[in-house]
């Protein structure tokens, strides 16, 4: 009499694992798909149709949404207002996110409370931060007020198109620079010290030190932080609907706004959607060449 | 687990769980949860209307009406948005601006039917005046529960401080016109103080300025709402007058100044009459409430209007209506009127106003107030507004400088609204 083969058990070692593996995961995946993904998806959808929310109708257009994209007198300047918003950011966050960092490197007594200070805006609600902004900018307030005591007309902030730009760009570099200059801190202190010690054996200037080791040896973090900081520069809104409403003309209609303009104040809802595929194809883009170009210009030890 | 206790402990919730949505069902055919959206969170207003509420409560037990302020400033893009998210309210305030808007969207419930059926409604004490930009080929689509005048509230104290002529010396000599207005808001202005405020326009909202303008006879568009008429004569004039008031004579205060009229240090402020709760109770000032100014065009007043309706496609939507009809008949609109100036014609009188008014004097009832509603034009509004606000909005900044060529200002705004006008 032959025994019966023993019954192959359901849960072998690699099933458990991997129930596990995915359990873990699990809640990530599930917020991916049902936070990114599907709207992503939807918005594609809601982009091929025009969806009037009041006479609660929903008819396909095809590619009509993206035939006005092109057609639309206003999109231009908003990329236009769009560009420069980042561009200004990003130049004037980055520079001074490094400055602030190699200026707080040092091995002072009470170094960490001018840490502190410099980070604490990015801990301070934006809207909040923003609100108290707008009042210094006004052309009868703080900042004004200030320039006057030297004598100094102060311009009107808000109401002139381009001190409006520079206005929203610095409330929004004041907010976030702490952020950065954290990270480049923590890069800094990353930094061998005997590194700089064999460049001043050598006979390097302080200025050379930086250029030739402090750059290439934070270059990751800067690719970092500008990625970041870029994709961040074109989600701008609190500023813009506190401090300006896109004005004055459109000169700071960023897209974000003018995509919130259309769909929720407009009631665009389709051409809204369309509005965010563009911001989303300039998102990739960005971030894709930044990616491609960390192979030439970022230097990594190993 | 062993197999046994899971098929256990599913049974047991199953044993609680499907009673739960049997009765849950049984409930929810029974009561109705009406929510009606506001722009007031006013604890009197709200005291107001959820005394209203209850009072419908008892000839209709299962109906619950909650109210649900939103902020004023993003009110109708709020209201659009639970309606995009599939959550409409089965009523909502709106606001006169937006009213083509909803009333040709088809999303509102007709009223009138349901409100003559009405036992003791008296539809016909409802006045047509009121009533014109909530109708559609007849039929109501919500009801104006407040027709607001513009009038012009006075601080005596600073104008008599910088040494001008206040507003009811200018009305008792009748002189009475804008060029007089200007001329006391300019010397306050120039003494140090704010000469005139036009509330809540802060040189966005532009509709505002209507309350100057029709005084020269201006409109932003033909009647018809498909020809721009900004760059007309009579808005250049009026313009022209308002870009000198602001940057030569310094009787306003200019773009990216907020100045507020009840803090007690400015001359005077065109707003509805219903802002006279702001006065201050301590450290008052002598103030003063008159009608606007008469401009080349002659007399004229301006109202806001904010109406009520219910959504159509709401499952509640009859229930919403008879709620309607019941907040907005005699009785009812009688308690509405001591905040809201009522479109009732039996409503409009000084003794019925004066009881519900208590700050204002029964001179200020008569002429301000009785008189604005009779004959004032409705602030400008138009299907598509939204967009057109923001159109109008961005070509008018270019008019807020010192410098500014008006007529081509004005010319540019139609050129970039036109387009717009006749979609």
């Amino acid at each position: 009499m032959t025994t019966p083969p023993r019954p192959h058990p359901f849960w072998t070692i690699e099933r458990r694992d991997a129930v596990a593996g995915y359990t873990f995961i699990a809640p990530q995946l599930i917020g991916t798909i049902v936070f990114v993904l599907i709207p992503l998806g939807l918005v594609f959808w809601y982009s091929l149709h025009e969806w009037n929310v009041l006479a609660n109708t929903f008819t396909f257009k095809g590619a009509a949404n993206y035939q006005h994209l092109l057609n639309d007198p206003a999109l231009p300047q908003v990329l236009v207002a769009s560009a420069i918003f980042s561009a200004c950011l990003v130049v004037l966050n980055m520079t001074l996110a490094i400055l602030l960092a190699v200026l707080l490197d040092q091995k002072l007594r009470g170094i960490t409370v001018f840490r502190t200070l410099f980070f604490s805006p990015v801990v301070v609600s934006l809207v909040a931060w923003t609100i108290v902004w707008g009042f210094l900018l006004q052309n009868n307030g703080g900042i004004n007020g200030f320039l006057q005591m030297f004598g100094i007309t102060g311009p009107n902030w808000l109401r002139n198109s381009t001190t409006a730009m520079i206005s929203v760009v610095v409330v929004q570099v004041f907010k976030n620079v702490g952020l950065n200059m954290i990270l480049f801190l923590a890069a800094l202190q990353g930094v061998p010290k005997e590194l700089y010690e064999a460049a001043r054996v050598d006979g390097a200037s302080p200025f050379k030190q930086f250029r030739r080791i402090t750059l290439p040896m934070i270059s990751p973090t800067i690719l970092l932080t500008s990625i970041i900081t870029i994709v961040g520069s074109l989600q701008v809104f609190a500023q813009i609907a506190v401090l300006t409403q896109g004005g004055p003309g459109f000169s700071t209609t960023v897209l974000v706004y003018y995509l919130y303009q259309q769909a929720f104040q407009f009631h665009f809802f389709g051409y809204g959607s369309t509005l965010s595929i563009l911001l989303f194809v300039i998102v990739a883009i960005l971030t894709f060449a930044q990616w491609q170009l960390r192979k030439r210009i970022v230097f990594y030890e190993n | 687990m062993s197999k046994l206790t899971s098929l256990k402990s599913a049974a047991a919730m199953a044993g609680i769980l499907v009673p739960l949505a049997w009765s849950g069902t049984t409930w929810a055919q029974d009561a109705i949860n009406l929510r009606m959206t506001t722009w007031s969170a006013n604890e009197a207003h709200l005291a107001m209307l959820n005394e209203i509420a209850a009072g419908f409560k008892e000839t209709h037990p299962n109906v619950t009406v909650t109210f649900e302020p939103l902020p004023f400033e993003s009110y109708t893009t709020t209201l659009t948005t639970q309606i995009a998210g599939g959550n409409p309210p089965d009523l909502a305030w709106i606001l006169e601006a937006t009213a083509a808007d909803f009333v040709n969207s088809g999303a509102l419930a007709p009223l009138t039917d349901a409100f003559t059926k009405t036992e003791g409604y008296d539809m016909a004490d409802v006045t047509q005046q009121a009533t014109a930009l909530w109708t559609k080929d007849g039929q109501l689509y919500a009801y104006p529960f407040s027709t607001s005048p513009f009038a012009l509230f006075v601080n005596n104290d600073v104008i008599k401080a910088a040494g001008a002529k206040t507003p009811a010396e200018l009305i008792a000599a009748d002189q009475w016109t804008w060029d007089n207005a200007f001329t006391t808001a300019s010397t306050v202005g120039k003494s140090g103080k704010t000469g005139l405020v036009l509330r809540d326009f802060k040189y966005q909202v532009w509709q505002n300025m209507a309350s100057i303008w029709d005084a020269w006879g201006a409109t932003p568009w033909s009647a018809d709402g498909k020809t721009c008429t900004f760059a007309d004569p009579a808005m250049v004039d009026a313009m022209t007058a308002i870009h000198k008031a602001i940057f030569t004579d310094k009787a306003m205060p200019g773009p990216g100044e907020d100045i507020d009229f009840f803090a007690g240090d400015t001359a005077m402020t065109i707003t509805q009459i219903s802002r006279a709760s702001l006065l201050p109770k301590e450290n008052a000032f002598d103030w003063d409430l008159v009608p606007l100014p008469k401009g080349p065009a002659g007399d004229y007043a301006v109202v806001g209007q904010a109406g009520v309706g219910a959504f159509a496609a709401g499952k509640n939507a009859e229930t919403a209506v008879a709620f309607l009809a019941y907040m907005t008949n005699p009785a009812n609109s009688q308690k509405l009127a001591q905040f809201f100036p009522p479109a009732r014609a039996s409503l409009l009188n000084s003794t019925t106003l004066a009881a519900t008014n208590k700050l204002l004097s029964a001179d200020q009832i008569e002429n301000v107030v009785i008189k604005g509603i009779a004959t004032g034009k409705v602030l400008p509004g138009h299907t598509n507004f939204a967009q057109i606000q923001q159109t109008v909005r961005a070509g008018l900044d270019a008019l807020w400088v010192p410098d500014a060529d008006v007529p081509a200002v004005l010319k540019s705004v139609c050129d970039s609204v036109t387009p717009m006008l006749a979609m």
